[in-house]
């Protein structure tokens, strides 16, 4: 089968319907998952081809209905509970922590927690404080949860199918601003292996290590350090966990300079972990300091002028390559 | 069975409880065990009643005060003594302990250290059941803490919403660690925050095995056909929350008339009222089981440790990518260095 050009949205429905049509124990769980269709209309028209016994409309109860996915999984079923904002994680931090994370190491490796938790961050639409979060080190902070964040199309389908055959928990976690993208969807042909980092754009100057909405970002933004005769190389993390710090390390050890890109707030996130190894196993190959340009460390403001400055974009991730590389300071350098 | 039959029964389930408690117990003084954080139900064993009520095929979740249940469920002693000794044939390989104890075979989908952590799962359990059309039942035990905890309403909301194969079992031993029920709580009619979620709900006098078991079976059988409930014993915690616990915050009038309350020497003094038995029988019975016991306590001591090597498995499946040893990471970068 070949290519065709879908959305994000599309492709992650695809992949359910797809999943859902191969194992009959995969069934949805969540808030407006059925009627409604998904508050963000992944799961739109779902309630139809698969009755309410496989999509099933939950109260606004997400510790309860997180909780009873762990049973369902431990029981036979294979749940798909989707969590509408990220931001909600606080109020299913145990089940998923302390419950789906632990069974298995628990209980000895008797059972495990086939269960995929959908849920979607980032800002784009002015959903202020408590629903734009870039909440995935706290999940990613935990042994025993897979973690992928899917940054485009086709790796949206293929991910979210493998984590669809997986044995134990993984967080899924989507942006809200890629829903409406247009890009290529090949169901035949995944990008590259789950847990594996893939180059989007190879390079030879600087290594961008970005994943989620912020791998487009950083593809823009070597279009503009190509512009200015920089040649960088952007690498899609993909999943969070299992992490592939290897193909980070190999092009780091080429480029000898990193920038790590994440929507997420700077202070104890995901871009600190990947600094930290790529100081660690790149030390005496690096030029500069691994460099995170990450989301300020203020709560995400609802006017979209405050929105946007709030979280990297091509711009500045550009500017601070040209820094980095060509010790060009841009016109916010500090004296 | 008749109910003299039924009773002693019960009464053997009890006693192989509190013997399996005063082991661990023992097994503390001894300095056997893995950690202090053991909680015995010594005062709760009537819970056998709706543990024979269950059928082989149920299912069921406890919490960290959870050692009888699972053994009137048909647990080895021997392997749970070594799992709460952290013994590498335990439950759990030596992973879980007292508080994660568990056992997929026996229906067991774990003890929970969480309070009100495990009940969702039977709720979720009951979901599968349901959709696999199988006529099973999970039952969520839970102690009076959990009962002011928002989980366990959105659980029995789920449960009566779906009509889930769910019961609900609350063992009110009257304290949640060291806060006494009606300090918790300004109302104790549990019964009626099951109905007002549309379950039944019924308050039953825990220190009588027989009541306890006749209100389960009733509700374990509604249960089975989609109509969940929660069930409450009333009882009262022997000894203090852990291990190390000699409860300062309540008196030893109250001890004293808490214990009183004793559904082993009840159901010992009706078994001999109704020559169901005789008190030498009783006393012959008890050593049986108190042999049994001593001698899985010695099994579990003399098993040994696990390999360190095993504390890397079970993060995530045997096929799945593993977590890297934390020397290993360190070889990877100390190795590296060229100046």
């Amino acid at each position: 089968m070949s290519a065709v050009e879908t959305t994000y949205r599309e492709a992650l429905r695809q992949a359910l319907i797809d999943a859902m049509e191969q194992d009959p124990d995969i069934v949805v769980m969540g808030e407006e998952v059925g009627l409604y269709g998904g508050a963000y209309g992944v799961t739109k028209g779902m309630l139809e081809m698969f009755g309410p016994e496989r999509i099933l409309d939950t109260p606004i109860s997400e510790p309860g209905f997180v909780g009873a996915a762990v049973g369902a999984a431990m029981s036979g079923l294979r749940p798909v509970v989707e969590l509408m904002y990220v931001d909600f994680v606080g109020l299913v931090m145990d089940q998923l922590a302390n419950q789906a994370a632990k069974i298995r190491y628990m209980f000895g490796g008797q059972i495990g927690v086939p269960m995929v938790l959908r849920s979607q961050g980032g800002t784009g639409r002015s959903a202020a404080a408590q629903h734009s979060q870039s909440l995935e080190a706290w999940m990613a902070h935990i042994p025993g949860l897979r973690v992928a964040m899917p940054a485009t199309i086709n790796d949206a389908y293929h991910l979210l199918r493998h984590a669809l055959t997986l044995p134990d928990p993984v967080v899924f976690l989507e942006h809200k601003g890629l829903y409406t993208q247009k890009g290529m969807l090949d169901v035949s042909k995944p990008d590259g292996p789950w847990g594996k980092a893939l180059v989007r754009r190879p390079g030879n100057d600087v290594t961008i290590v970005a994943y989620s909405k912020m791998v487009q970002e950083s593809l823009i933004a070597a279009d503009m350090l190509a512009a200015e005769g920089i040649s960088a190389e952007v690498i899609d993390l993909r999943t969070l966990n299992p992490l592939d710090d290897a193909t980070l390390v190999q092009s780091v050890r080429r480029t000898h300079r990193a920038i790590v890109v994440t929507e997420a707030h700077q202070t104890g996130g995901f871009s600190a972990e990947l600094s930290a190894r790529l100081h660690e196993l790149c030390f005496d190959h690096l030029e500069e300091p691994v460099v995170r340009v990450a989301g300020e460390d203020i709560p995400i403001p609802v006017s979209p002028a405050l929105e946007r400055g709030s979280v990297p974009n091509a711009q500045l991730i550009a500017e601070t390559g040209l820094w980095l590389v060509k010790r060009q300071a841009p016109g916010w350098a500090a004296e | 069975m008749t109910d003299n039959q039924l009773l002693l029964a019960l009464y053997r389930d009890m006693r192989r409880i509190r013997s399996l408690e005063e082991r661990v117990s023992e097994m503390f003084v001894r300095s056997e065990t893995a950690g202090s954080m053991l909680h015995l139900s010594i005062g709760e064993e009537s819970v056998a009643g709706v543990c024979r009520a269950m059928e082989a095929k149920d299912s069921f979740t406890t919490h960290h005060r959870g050692h009888g249940i699972f053994v009137a469920r048909g647990a080895e002693p021997s392997r749970m003594l070594a799992e709460i000794a952290g013994k590498a044939n335990g439950y759990c390989r030596g992973k879980g302990g007292s508080m994660h104890i568990a056992d997929m075979g026996l229906g067991h989908l774990g003890a929970n250290a969480i309070v009100g952590g495990g009940i969702a799962h039977a709720v979720g359990a009951a979901l599968a059941y349901k959709r696999k059309k199988q006529k099973r039942v999970a039952v969520a035990f839970y102690g009076d803490g959990a009962m002011q905890q928002g989980i366990l309403y959105e659980s029995m909301n789920l449960a009566a919403l779906w009509s889930l194969p769910v019961l609900f079992c609350c063992i009110n031993n009257q304290y949640g660690m060291g806060t006494r029920v009606d300090r918790a709580t300004a109302n104790l009619a549990f019964d009626e925050r099951a109905r007002a979620f549309g379950l039944a709900g019924e308050i039953v006098d825990g220190s009588d095995v027989e009541q306890v078991h006749e209100a389960a079976e009733r509700m374990l059988a509604n249960a089975r056909d989609g109509k969940p409930g929660l069930l409450v014993l009333t009882c009262y915690r022997f000894y203090g929350h852990a291990r190390m616990d000699k409860s300062p915050y309540r008196d030893s009038a109250e001890e004293e008339q808490g214990r009183r309350r004793d559904p082993l020497q009840s159901a010992r003094d009706k078994l001999i009222a109704r020559k169901g038995a005789g008190a030498e029988s009783l006393d012959a019975l008890d050593a049986e089981i108190a042999a049994e016991m001593d001698n899985a306590l010695e099994q579990a001591i003399a098993e040994h440790l696990p390999d360190i090597a095993t504390m890397f498995e079970d993060v995530y499946a045997p096929d799945q990518p593993k977590p890297t040893p934390l020397r290993a990471r360190l070889s990877a970068i100390l190795s590296e260095m060229t100046r």
